[in-house]
This record gives C-alpha cells, sequence and structure tokens, in this order.
C-alpha cells in the first residue's frame, strides 16, 4: 500500500500540491487523471522521491519516503520518468539489465539474467534485444524503459505519462500490457494517463486531481461519471459503456464551440 | 569479440615497442642487454616516455568518459570544460604563494582547483536552457578560456609565462625517469572509474533513472569530479595540456561498442594510450631531430575529428 | 536617416570620444620632445580607433547575416583564419618569394585570400541562414581552434625551436600597434564602413530573415556574400593590426544594441562604431595612463566578453 498523509508542495509561494490525503490500493492498475496543471506529474515525482518532500509523510509498504535509504527504496518501488531519450550508447538488453542493479550491485547472478529475459519477453523486445536504442524508434524506447523498470521486480511501478509519443495501437497495446501484468504477477502500477479513455478503459482505480487537490478516487466505475468529468475537464462530457466499462465522449457540438470561442475558455486552459 | 580486443592489444603493444625504438638517440631496442649506454637510453628517458605518454592517454580518455556521463553530454572533454585551465590556475596560486612546496603540496592544489572548476562548469550548465546540447560545449570552451586568459594574465603580471606555457602544451620531450611517475597516480584513479562503471553508465541515464535504481547521484557525482579533477591536475603538471584526447576517444569508442562503460571503459583506456602514443611517435618523426609537441598534433587531429562528429548522420537517420 | 533618439546618442558619443581622444592626446605632455610624443600617441590614437570601429561594425554585419546576436565573427574563427593565412603565406616563401614583397602589397594579398575563403566558408555555414544555430556557434568555435592548431603546426615545421605558448594564448595587444599597416588598414577600413552606411537601409532588409528579404525582392545570397565580404576585410585590418580581439565584439554589438533607439542599420552603425572606437581610447588611457599596464585592456575585454556571452547562452538569448 502507498499511503499520502497530509501533502503539501509549493514552489516559491504559488501551491502545486494542497491536501493530499490518499491510500492507493495494491495488486491494481491506478491512473492518476486530471486537466493540465492539476499537479498530477508532481505528486507522482513525489511519490517517486525525485522530488524532496515539504511536508506530510509518505510511506511505500509501510518505509517511510523520507527516511528509507535510496537504495533500499529501489527494491520495492521502481519508476519511469516522462523524457526516456538518452544521449548513451547502449543495447536494449544492457538498459534492461541496469534494471536489476539494485538487486545485485555490479555481481549478476543467474537469476538477473533471467529476470532480465523475461522482462525483455514480457514487452516483446526479443527481436531488438541486441540493438542500440538510438537505432529505435521513440515507442520501441519507451518500451525497453518498461522493461528496465518491470526488471527491477518491485511490488509498485510507478509510470509518468507512459503512453506520451506513443499512438493509439501502441498506447492500447501498452495499457493492456500493464493491466496484464497487473493481473498475473500481482504488482501494482500506478500511472498518470492524459487522455481519460485509457484510464477508462483499463485502470481499477482512479484518482481524479484539479488545481493541486484531489477532487475523488474509487474504483474507475464509480469514480468516471459525466457529472464528475465534465467539472474535472472544464468542458461537457458522456459517458457511455462499451465492452462493460465506461467509454467517455467528449462533446464537439458546435454551439459550445462558439461559446469557447468567444472567449469562455476553462481558466486552467491557458495555463498550459 | 575476443578477436577484436587481441588486435586491439597487440596494436598497443607494437605502438608502446616503436616509442621504445624510436627518438634522437640512434638506438636498437635488440642490443639493450649487450650495451650499457643504449640500457641507460632505455631505462632512463624511453621506457618513462613509454610509459607516461601510455597512462596519460588512458586516464585522459578514462576521464573524458566520465565528464561526459556526468554532463550527459557527448561534445565535451577535460579540456573542455575549463578542468585542465583551473589545474594550472591552482598550480599558478602555488607557484606563486609558496614557491618552496612540496610537489605533492602543488599537486593537491592542482586538484582542488581542478575541482572547483570542473564544479564551476556543472553550475553553469545546470542554468542552460534544456535541451540544447550544443550549448554544453561552447559554455564550457568559453569558460575554459575565461580561465585561461586568467591564468596567463597572472602568469604575464608575475612573469611566470615560461611555466605557464609548458602546461598549456602539453608535450613529452622532457619526460624521463624520476619525472613522469605521479602520471601512475592518473592511471589508478583512471582504474579506479572502472570499479564504478556501471554506476557512471546509469548516471548518464538521467537523475530520473539513476534514483529509480537506488543510486545516490550526489555521491556518484562526487566521485567522478574527484577522479576527472585528479586525473587532470596530475596531467597538467607533469606533461602540460593534450587537447581534445578526453573528447574524442569515448566518442569513437561509443560509436563502434556502446556505452555499456563496464565493457567498454578498458576499450577506451587502450584507445587513448594507442591514440597519443601515435601522436607522440609522429611528433619525433615529422621533423626530426626536432620534436613536434603533441598538442599541436592532437589540436589539429582532434578538432578535425569533433568537426567530423558534429557533422556525422545520428544512428537513426 | 536615424532618428532623433539615435541623434542625441550619437551626438554623445562622439563628444565622449572627443573627450578621451583629447584626454589621451594631451595628458601629462611634458616640455621636451612634444612633437615626438605627439606624433606616437596620435598614431596610436589612429589606430584604435580603427581597430575599435571596425570590430564593432564587423560585428553588427555579421550579425544581421547570421539573423542572431551571439555570433560574431572572432567566435567563429574570422581572426583564427586570417593568422593561419598569414603563416601559410609566410611557409610559402621560399617558392613564391612572398615575403619579399612591399608590406602593404603582402597586406592586400592577405585581404584579398581572406575574403575569398571567408565567402566560401562562411558563406556555406550561413548563407542560407542557419538554422541550427548552436551548432553553427560549436562548428565556428571548433574551426577558430583547428585554425589556431594548423597554425602552431605550420610555424613549428618552419622553426622547430619556436616558442610552444605563443600561438594558443595569444591576445590582443592594443598597447603596440603595427604602425607599418595603419594607413593602409585605415584607409581600407574607412572605406568598408562608408559601404557598410551606404548599404544600410539592404541591410535592415536582409535582417528581417531570408524569407522576407526574397520576397521584398532583395537578391539575398549576393548581399550575404558581400556583407561577408565587408566583414572578412574589416576583421583582417583589425588583426593585422592588433592580432585577435576575442569577445570585443561580442561586448560591443550588445551595447550598441542596448544603446540605439532602433535596430535599424543607419543609426545601429555609427553608434557601433563610435562605442567601439570610445572603449579601446578610454580603456586605453585609463589601463596605460593610470595604471600603467598596456597590456591589460585586452585580458579584461577577454574576461568581460565571455562573461556576458556566458550570460547570454544562460538566459537564453541565442535564438
Amino acid at each position: 500500500m502507498i499511503e499520502i498523509h497530509d501533502l503539501h508542495y509549493r514552489v516559491g509561494a504559488a501551491p502545486i500540491l494542497s491536501d493530499i490525503s490518499l491510500s492507493l490500493p495494491e495488486g491494481s492498475l491506478t491512473a492518476l487523471i486530471g486537466p493540465n496543471g492539476a499537479g498530477k506529474s508532481t505528486l507522482l515525482r513525489l511519490m517517486a522521491r525525485l522530488e524532496p518532500l515539504q511536508s506530510g509523510r509518505i510511506t511505500v509498504e509501510g518505509l517511510d519516503l523520507a527516511t528509507t535509504p535510496t537504495d533500499a527504496m529501489a527494491r520495492t518501488l521502481a519508476i519511469m520518468g516522462q523524457q526516456n531519450s538518452v544521449a548513451s550508447r547502449l543495447r536494449v538488453r544492457e538498459l534492461v539489465g541496469f534494471g536489476r542493479w539494485p538487486h545485485h550491485q555490479g555481481r549478476p547472478r543467474a537469476a538477473d539474467r533471467e529476470a532480465v529475459e523475461a522482462a525483455i519477453d514480457a514487452f516483446g523486445l526479443q527481436p531488438f534485444a541486441g540493438r542500440f536504442l538510438d537505432e529505435l524508434s521513440g515507442g520501441q524506447v519507451q518500451r525497453a524503459f518498461l522493461a528496465m523498470t518491470f526488471a527491477q521486480d518491485t511490488a509498485w511501478m510507478l509510470l509518468d505519462e507512459p503512453l506520451n509519443n506513443l499512438d493509439v495501437a501502441h498506447a492500447r497495446a501498452l495499457m493492456a500490457r500493464l493491466a496484464q501484468l497487473v493481473q498475473d504477477t500481482g504488482r501494482s502500477v500506478v500511472a498518470v494517463v492524459h487522455e481519460v479513455n485509457y484510464a477508462a478503459a483499463w485502470a481499477d482505480h482512479v484518482v481524479a486531481m484539479k488545481h493541486g487537490r484531489i477532487v475523488a478516487q474509487g474504483a474507475a466505475e464509480a469514480v468516471l461519471t459525466e457529472d464528475l468529468l465534465s467539472d474535472l475537464y472544464d468542458t461537457p462530457v458522456e459517458v457511455s459503456r462499451h465492452d462493460g466499462r465506461p467509454l467517455v465522449l467528449h462533446h464537439h457540438s458546435h454551439s459550445r464551440i462558439a461559446d469557447l470561442s468567444r472567449g469562455r475558455l476553462p481558466d486552467r486552459a491557458r495555463l498550459s | 569479440m575476443r578477436f577484436a580486443a587481441g588486435l586491439g592489444l597487440a596494436a598497443l603493444l607494437a605502438l608502446m615497442l616503436v616509442s621504445l625504438g624510436v627518438g634522437a638517440a640512434e638506438i636498437s631496442v635488440r642490443q639493450a642487454r649487450s650495451d650499457a649506454w643504449t640500457m641507460l637510453v632505455l631505462m632512463e628517458s624511453r621506457l618513462p616516455r613509454t610509459l607516461a605518454v601510455a597512462l596519460a592517454g588512458a586516464a585522459l580518455a578514462v576521464s573524458g568518459t566520465l565528464i561526459q556521463s556526468l554532463v550527459r553530454n557527448r561534445f565535451v572533454g577535460p579540456d573542455t570544460t575549463g578542468t585542465s585551465e583551473s589545474a594550472a590556475l591552482g598550480l599558478l596560486a602555488v607557484t606563486i604563494l609558496a614557491p618552496a612546496s612540496p610537489i605533492w603540496v602543488k599537486m593537491v592544489a592542482a586538484s582542488f582547483a581542478a575541482m572547483a572548476g570542473t564544479a564551476l562548469f556543472i553550475v553553469v550548465i545546470r542554468r542552460l536552457p534544456r535541451r540544447e546540447v550544443m550549448l554544453v560545449p561552447i559554455a564550457g570552451l568559453v569558460l575554459s578560456g575565461v580561465l585561461g586568459s586568467i591564468v596567463t594574465w597572472i602568469a604575464w603580471q608575475a612573469d611566470l609565462l615560461q611555466y605557464v606555457g609548458v602546461w598549456m602544451s602539453g608535450e613529452f620531450s622532457g619526460v624521463t625517469a624520476g619525472r613522469y611517475e605521479l602520471l601512475w597516480v592518473a592511471g589508478l584513479a583512471a582504474g579506479l572509474a572502472w570499479v564504478g562503471a556501471d554506476r557512471f553508465a546509469i548516471l548518464s541515464l538521467g537523475d530520473g533513472v539513476a534514483t529509480g535504481l537506488g543510486l545516490s547521484t550526489a555521491s556518484v557525482m562526487r566521485f567522478g569530479l574527484v577522479v576527472v579533477a585528479v586525473v587532470s591536475a596530475l596531467v597538467v603538471t607533469t606533461v602540460g595540456m593534450v587537447p581534445f584526447l578526453g573528447l574524442v576517444v569515448p566518442n569513437i569508442v561509443a560509436r563502434v561498442m556502446g556505452d555499456n562503460l563496464r565493457a567498454s571503459l578498458p576499450v577506451v583506456a587502450a584507445s587513448g594510450a594507442g591514440l597519443l602514443l601515435a601522436c607522440d611517435i609522429i611528433g619525433r618523426l615529422l621533423i626530426a631531430p626536432y620534436e613536434m609537441p603533441v598538442s599541436v598534433i592532437l589540436g589539429v587531429l582532434g578538432a578535425l575529428i569533433f568537426l567530423v562528429l558534429l557533422y556525422r548522420r545520428p544512428a537513426h537517420a | 536617416m536615424p532618428e532623433r533618439a539615435s541623434w542625441q546618442v550619437i551626438a554623445g558619443l562622439t563628444g565622449l570620444l572627443v573627450l578621451s581622444s583629447l584626454v589621451w592626446m594631451f595628458q601629462g605632455i611634458g616640455g621636451g620632445n612634444r612633437s615626438f610624443i605627439l606624433t606616437l600617441r596620435a598614431t596610436k590614437l589612429a589606430g584604435l580607433i580603427t581597430v575599435g570601429a571596425s570590430i564593432a561594425i564587423a560585428t553588427v554585419l555579421f550579425q544581421t547575416v547570421a539573423a542572431n546576436r551571439v555570433l560574431t565573427p572572432s567566435i567563429m574563427g574570422f581572426d583564427a583564419l586570417y593568422l593561419l593565412l598569414q603563416t601559410l603565406l609566410v611557409a610559402s616563401v621560399g617558392i613564391t618569394g612572398f615575403a619579399m614583397l612591399d608590406p602593404t602589397l603582402k597586406f592586400l594579398a592577405e585581404i584579398a585570400v581572406m575574403v575569398l575563403l571567408a565567402g566560401l566558408l562562411f558563406g556555406t555555414l550561413l548563407g542560407r541562414g542557419a538554422r541550427d544555430i548552436p551548432r553553427t556557434i560549436l562548428t565556428g568555435v571548433i574551426l577558430g581552434v583547428l585554425f589556431r592548431s594548423i597554425s602552431g603546426f605550420v610555424s613549428r615545421i618552419l622553426d622547430p625551436n619556436a616558442y610552444a605558448v605563443v600561438q594558443s594564448v595569444s591576445f590582443a595587444s592594443f598597447g603596440s600597434i603595427n604602425a607599418s599597416l595603419l594607413l593602409p588598414g585605415g584607409l581600407i577600413a574607412a572605406g568598408m564602413i562608408a559601404a557598410a552606411f551606404a548599404l544600410s537601409s539592404r541591410l535592415d532588409v536582409l535582417a528581417l530573415g531570408r524569407t522576407a528579404a526574397v520576397s521584398l525582392g532583395l537578391r539575398h545570397r549576393r548581399m550575404v556574400l558581400l556583407t561577408l565580404a565587408l566583414v572578412a576585410v574589416l576583421v583582417s585590418v583589425s588583426t593585422a593590426l592588433v592580432g585577435p580581439v576575442g569577445f570585443f565584439g561580442l561586448l560591443v554589438a550588445g551595447l550598441a544594441h542596448g544603446a540605439a533607439a532602433s535596430d535599424r542599420h543607419a543609426a545601429l552603425l555609427p553608434i557601433a562604431g563610435l562605442i567601439g572606437a570610445l572603449i579601446l581610447v578610454a580603456g586605453q588611457t585609463i589601463f596605460e595612463r593610470a595604471m600603467s599596464q598596456p597590456a591589460t585592456l585586452s585580458v579584461v575585454v577577454e574576461f568581460a566578453g565571455g562573461l556576458f556571452f556566458l550570460y547570454l547562452l544562460m538566459k537564453g538569448r541565442i535564438r
């Protein structure tokens, strides 16, 4: 379980996150959703210890983020950032291999090598395993980094916008793979998801954020309602159902677009 | 792979043998056991020189790899980040303030100054606009220029220009037994870097990845800085600045075998030693019986290779 | 024509330049040998003004071609190229008897070759308006290093005992100007500066960028090459007189853009030229007379210019 208690975070005088208390359930795929500037990525980066805590407390599986040594944390929590283009010329297998570093500190054993191959298989990277990252497409690089995070073999994986740079087909395949992975291995995945329908189709648990606060959290079915989403994104949406899951439809009615173009933009939209 | 490694090692040994045989005094290496004078030239001049070149080349190439992974930029080397100039500044300060200090004091001062200069560079580039890969080397070159102008001005005021001239242009003609041994320390520092190879490779993947894998980025950074600074300081004091070596060699090796530093650092070291040996031998032959300083040769060669690296196509395009 | 605000700036700068020139000429002048000292000082003054104005105007022109406020001829290796040329021409001494020529003729020949080379090299690099500015700068910096290294290499071959440092750390010597080339250099520079003034409205169009310039009917490629030729000549003159000037141009062009009310070249060029001359005359007066350190000005300029450059980089003013 990840527990967040009374978290506040500001940059300069501007509050970025206010009054966040949360507990994220184990063994599920949790999606953080919300409009641009809601604080989703900041919250994830705080959970990932990439930003220092200012006030409040975060524990992962009972380990306090503020006091647990970073190398111990790395065996409980794996993270993947937004920007995964690197200057290093590494082969996919070498990159994924670094995912085992927290376990062997430079002396890999047979079990580590097996875990690396398993991760490469799990993300369909076997055909490229011997290739250099800079010879691959953006989507393949993204998958290589995910495989590294997976090879870390932690109870929790935090992913900051893993669908960035992916087209529809690849994004869907990735979400499906993550959902499958949660189901098969019992690991917990938390992902910032920009397009709400990917959350609707695959997430078990949804946390909706706006203006640095939690608006709602709970099972996907309970959170993804018409009223809540219309309010969250400041734009009318309709929720239909497809394949037993919610399906969010955006309105493109022209009278409303005329409203928008007359200057009635949602106030947050201007920031982005 | 094995075969390539063997071939490389053989080439390095061959270069070292050639280096033993080439010089102003005509000697034949094979006669060394029978002829006392030949033995003397070998042991007092040629062997020290060969070892000095190999050690300096290997250490500089390794420290180039380190600085490149610390700042995550391919287009920098220890001589384009203000490191060498800062070392000269520290050395100059000791020479003026406490001229009688023993050599190790000068080394320590130079190392600390080099560390401070490199840290200054890192502070500067952290404030550069992100994603502008080419700005980092530009900032480094300009910073080196500014520091170099301070060094020259102080040396000019204190009438030490001759000293500074020796530090600023690397050559090995003055190397004899007893005057290069500190380079073993530089070699040792580079060897230590190999122990941390995985850590540097992870660090170059970004702070996020490094933190995710439980690495303390600050301590890896400090370790790298110390190695780079010590190597630069020792090389500058014993033989003078060697331009572009630390920039060019890691690039070429990475192009061929990638950045898995555990595997590639030994190759980087051997290639650095080989390249510097080759340049030194050329320097000895080109205008014999005079010598061309190795820094002049590498200035031309290194700048040309740099330009090629700058305009080569990225691998995936 | 420059507008009113610019006229005021120009008048003010002219006043300051005249004032510091007077101080330079007549400060602490004693009884004996008056005319000798005055001649010496007048020569130096003419040299400083020529160099200051040449570099300032060359830099403004270059920045207009490159459409960028960070690039300068020195940063892009122009003066290193000139020095390399000099070395190479000297190296070909035995073959062509080049050194036997009259210094003025030799100078003219160097300038001609320089215009050709600079047009070829930098015309290719900047001709279509450099898109990747950082890469272009880096290329120029490395070209500068390469040219200096080749100069060092060649002079080593010519004279194996040569003192190793000189070429790598040489600075401008504002204190000792190469007087034998002052007259031809000054005349040539004056001609080039007059040409630049005459072209100022076209330069305004060039500054709008390639697309706009072509659309307005400017013969873009020809104008770029012409401007680069002016730059090459001006840099050759100043390098021949005092040596490479480093970041001086960047500093002056930055100040000129700050001081000028508009970016119209009719105002910008005279203001830049005056600031360049003023800095050198006033600076050299202070360092040579007040502090008796005639060689310090170039180091101070280099230092301040370098810091200014880093400041521009960090502020993201590179585009």
